[in-house]
């Protein structure tokens, strides 16, 4: 009998909340909105997803390979890379812009550092920004949604940021569609990349993670948080220059972001304090580049220059512990 | 009571393993009959091991003294049933490795000593009452088994003004005190009253988790009259360790690297209050104690009131045996317990329980990389970095461990449950408190 006994120091049990089971959540999680890109813009949203996402494992293994590692595919986690960064993409994106992303994702988004748990930056984000500087027409060709079965056919159009910035530059006031909308900008029916359009969608998956305690609350409300209250300062002052704070949280990628990108374990901050401060951090980036920067959106800005202060905030967020406070004194 | 109404009082941290307390809660304590022979290990607390004073051959009765203390921080040992000494030799320990022990074979009669006297509490003083803890070899029986008299003499400058009473048992699958706070509430509460008495205080708590309202409500009731508070807590692991459940109780944290006397409180386990009521009382020393038998591993838990150095096998057998083929035997709960080699080490005064586990009990993780989630860090009771400290001991880096506070880790295993990657961070923070610990001994 003695043979077969574990020994092994305590504790006997786990949790058994495994770090695939983490990201399996997650990708549960961005299937309303999945779900309803497809519905939206239809087969060329379908094809991003799965170049994107196959794309991603595909590079996983070939450099887990490459580099003689245990392929780490189970994990779940360049899958979920693979869905996040089709989410970043334009739906009329061409396949090799599609292929392109997701090897940099993984390639110099993640594997460079040493593989999942290593990487500063989120790697989907990466590549959106490598793409969208790189390749400025194809990431900027947005399509206006043409649902399944309605007949519709997809036309060339811009965001609603990026029609906003357009009529500021050109006649100093806001147009006609930031002030009316709203119904379509939550359901999802405005130009946009696949993921970023549909707030209900969206909030559905952040509420279950949420629910599930794969996030915490922390990082999307001061995300959003942070955009509403400075939004909302800015329209107060000058309602017909800058949009109301609700224009703001519906269109573009606020949702995605904070709620699926920001939140990201490996590149955001470990502790509660730490996570509010980054929350902040990127809502402020965001809120400037989009009223005063050069692009019409700043979320993926915003959030990856965050991941580049997460290691310092962590520092200097260290929790207070047991007892330490009255050692000193 | 509804345990929802009552005012919980907790800690900052923890979480909530499954608490696994069904297989037993719900048994009453059954005395547990007379093995074959009684290993009883001269090391059974911390500080000194006992010197044993009877030799092979030596007929004893239940209660005589067969060790003596060695120096202050230590506990004399007696013999937990009348018969006869066998051997005095080296036996497998809970430990891990054969250490020396003391082997009755019982005669049958199970006799009390003769010379043990009973005492009226109310006619000793307190330094007798002390006195007479230290001789019944009493010591702390949630499982950390602290010399109780050592805790009882706080130097002249620490003004003690709380004594708080652990009737926690956080650990999953333990229900032992839970049954001794029903069965045995009038005995407790004395030793409470004994206390005091040596403490010299008035304040006294009873902490227990919510989860045993009947418990509370039973306590509650003859508490009320003797002016002793007892206070419902949150159902959270580690809510029982030592320093959760004063900042619980008082909200006062003790300083990192004291002890509990600096904030003016001593703690005491339930049942270590029952076993000093029957030591004032009765004469009788620390000669058994109630363990819980369980597990899906076991056919029919129980509680049994045990006579130190029955063997776990002897346990097992009173409990309907082995249910399938053991994967894992821990003596104490799954998330501090020891795991055991066989079935040969004995019961000793620590011995909460005994856990057995099946293979299909326990699921196998292969550990992956850190992906920063900062669970360990939302549960640390002590609110340290666990996988920052546990990725400074696997590079060897112990200075910077120590600098994240290494030491001040209460091993309760809150990090390695909650890990998503698996690591074993609990078990990597351990490796370096024990090189930070030498590197302070040869300085």
């Amino acid at each position: 009998m003695e043979n077969q006994l574990y020994l092994s120091s305590s504790p006997h049990i786990h949790s058994g909340e495994t770090t695939d089971k983490v990201m399996r959540k997650v990708i549960y999680a961005l299937l309303p909105a999945t779900a309803l890109s497809i519905y939206f813009f239809g087969l060329p949203a379908l094809s991003v997803l799965l170049i994107c996402t196959l794309g991603c494992m595909g590079f996983e293994a070939l450099s887990c390979k490459l580099m003689k590692k245990p392929i780490a595919l189970a994990d779940g986690s360049a899958a979920l890379t693979g869905i996040l960064l089709a989410l970043n993409m334009p739906p009329s994106s061409p396949w090799w812009l599609a292929l392109f992303g997701a090897a940099i994702a993984i390639l110099i988004g993640k594997q460079v550092y040493g593989g999942l748990g290593y990487n500063p930056f989120n790697p989907a984000l990466v590549a959106r920004v490598v793409l969208l500087i790189s390749f400025p027409v194809q990431m900027t060709s947005w399509t206006s949604p043409a649902p399944l079965g309605s007949g519709l056919d997809a036309i060339t159009t811009a965001t609603p940021l990026g029609e906003m910035q357009t009529a500021v530059m050109l006649t100093g006031k806001l147009p006609e569609l930031a002030h009316s909308g709203f119904l379509d900008y939550l359901t999802g029916n405005m130009a946009g990349s696949l993921g970023e359009v549909s707030a209900i969608a969206l909030l559905l998956g952040g509420l279950y993670l949420l629910w599930k305690r794969v996030i915490s609350w922390h990082i999307p409300v001061a995300f959003i948080g942070t955009v509403l209250v400075i939004g909302a300062i800015f329209w107060a002052v000058s309602p017909e220059k800058y949009p109301n704070p609700l224009f703001h949280l519906l269109t573009g990628g606020l949702l995605l972001g904070a709620l699926f990108m920001a939140t990201d374990m490996v590149t955001s901050p470990v502790t509660n304090k730490g996570m509010l401060i980054f929350g902040f951090g990127c809502g402020l980036l965001t809120v400037l580049i989009r009223l005063f920067g050069g692009y019409p959106e700043g979320v993926s800005f915003a959030i990856l220059l965050m991941n580049a202060a997460t290691p310092l905030i962590d520092r200097f967020c260290r929790p207070k512990i047991y007892g330490q406070a009255e050692a000193k004194a | 009571m509804n345990p929802k109404t009552m005012d919980l009082k907790t800690f900052k941290g923890g979480l909530h393993p499954p608490d696994g307390k069904e297989f037993s809660a719900d048994k009453a304590i059954e005395i547990c009959p007379l093995p074959e022979e009684l290993i009883i290990p001269l090391a059974q607390h911390i500080g000194a091991p006992a010197v044993a004073c009877v030799e092979v051959g030596a007929k004893v009765k239940k209660g005589s003294l067969i060790a003596n203390a060695r120096g202050f921080v230590s506990a004399p040992i007696h013999a937990s049933t009348s018969g006869e000494v066998i051997a005095i030799e080296p036996r497998p320990h809970p430990m891990g490795k054969a250490l020396p022990a003391i082997v009755i074979r019982p005669d049958g009669a199970d006799s009390w000593d003769e010379s043990l006297k009973s005492a009226n509490p109310g006619d000793l003083t307190a330094e007798e009452l002390k006195a007479c803890i230290q001789a019944a070899g009493i010591v702390g029986m949630g499982g950390a088994t602290f010399p109780t008299h050592v805790k009882l003499s706080p130097p002249a400058d620490k003004q003690i003004d709380t004594l708080i009473l652990n009737g926690v048992e956080c650990e999953p699958y333990l229900t032992a005190d839970h049954r001794m706070m029903l069965e045995n509430t009038e005995q407790i509460l004395d030793g409470i009253d004994i206390l005091r008495k040596v403490l010299g205080i008035e304040r006294a708590v009873i902490g227990i988790e919510a989860n045993k309202p009947d418990a509370i409500e039973t306590l509650r009731k003859e508490a009320a009259l003797r002016n002793i508070e007892v206070q419902a807590l949150e159902v959270k692991y580690p809510q029982g360790a030592e320093k959760q459940l004063i900042d619980a109780i008082t909200g006062r944290q003790v300083p990192s690297g004291t002890l509990p006397m600096e904030v003016g409180v001593v703690v005491q386990n339930v049942g270590t209050a029952a076993a000093i009521s029957a030591a004032v009382r009765l004469g009788r020393p620390l000669v058994e104690r109630v363990v819980t038998i369980t597990g899906p591993g076991i056919k029919d838990p129980k509680n049994l009131l045990v006579r130190i150095g029955t063997p776990l096998q002897f346990l097992v057998d009173q409990c309907g045996g082995l249910n399938g083929e053991p994967a894992k035997i821990i003596m104490g709960g799954p998330m501090m317990g020891q795991t055991q080699l066989s079935l040969e080490p004995p019961a000793i005064r620590g011995t909460s329980g005994l856990l057995i586990f099946r293979k299909e009990d326990l699921p196998r993780y292969e550990a992956g990389p850190c992906i920063r989630c900062g669970r360990c860090i939302g549960a640390c009771p002590i609110h340290l970095q666990p996988t920052t400290i546990a990725a400074y001991a696997r590079l060897d880096l112990f200075d910077e461990a120590a600098e994240y506070h290494a030491l001040d880790c209460i091993e309760c295993g809150c990090c390695t449950y909650i890990c998503p990657a698996t690591l074993p961070l609990v078990q990597s923070i351990r490796y370096a408190k024990a090189a930070i610990m030498a590197k302070k001994r040869t300085l």
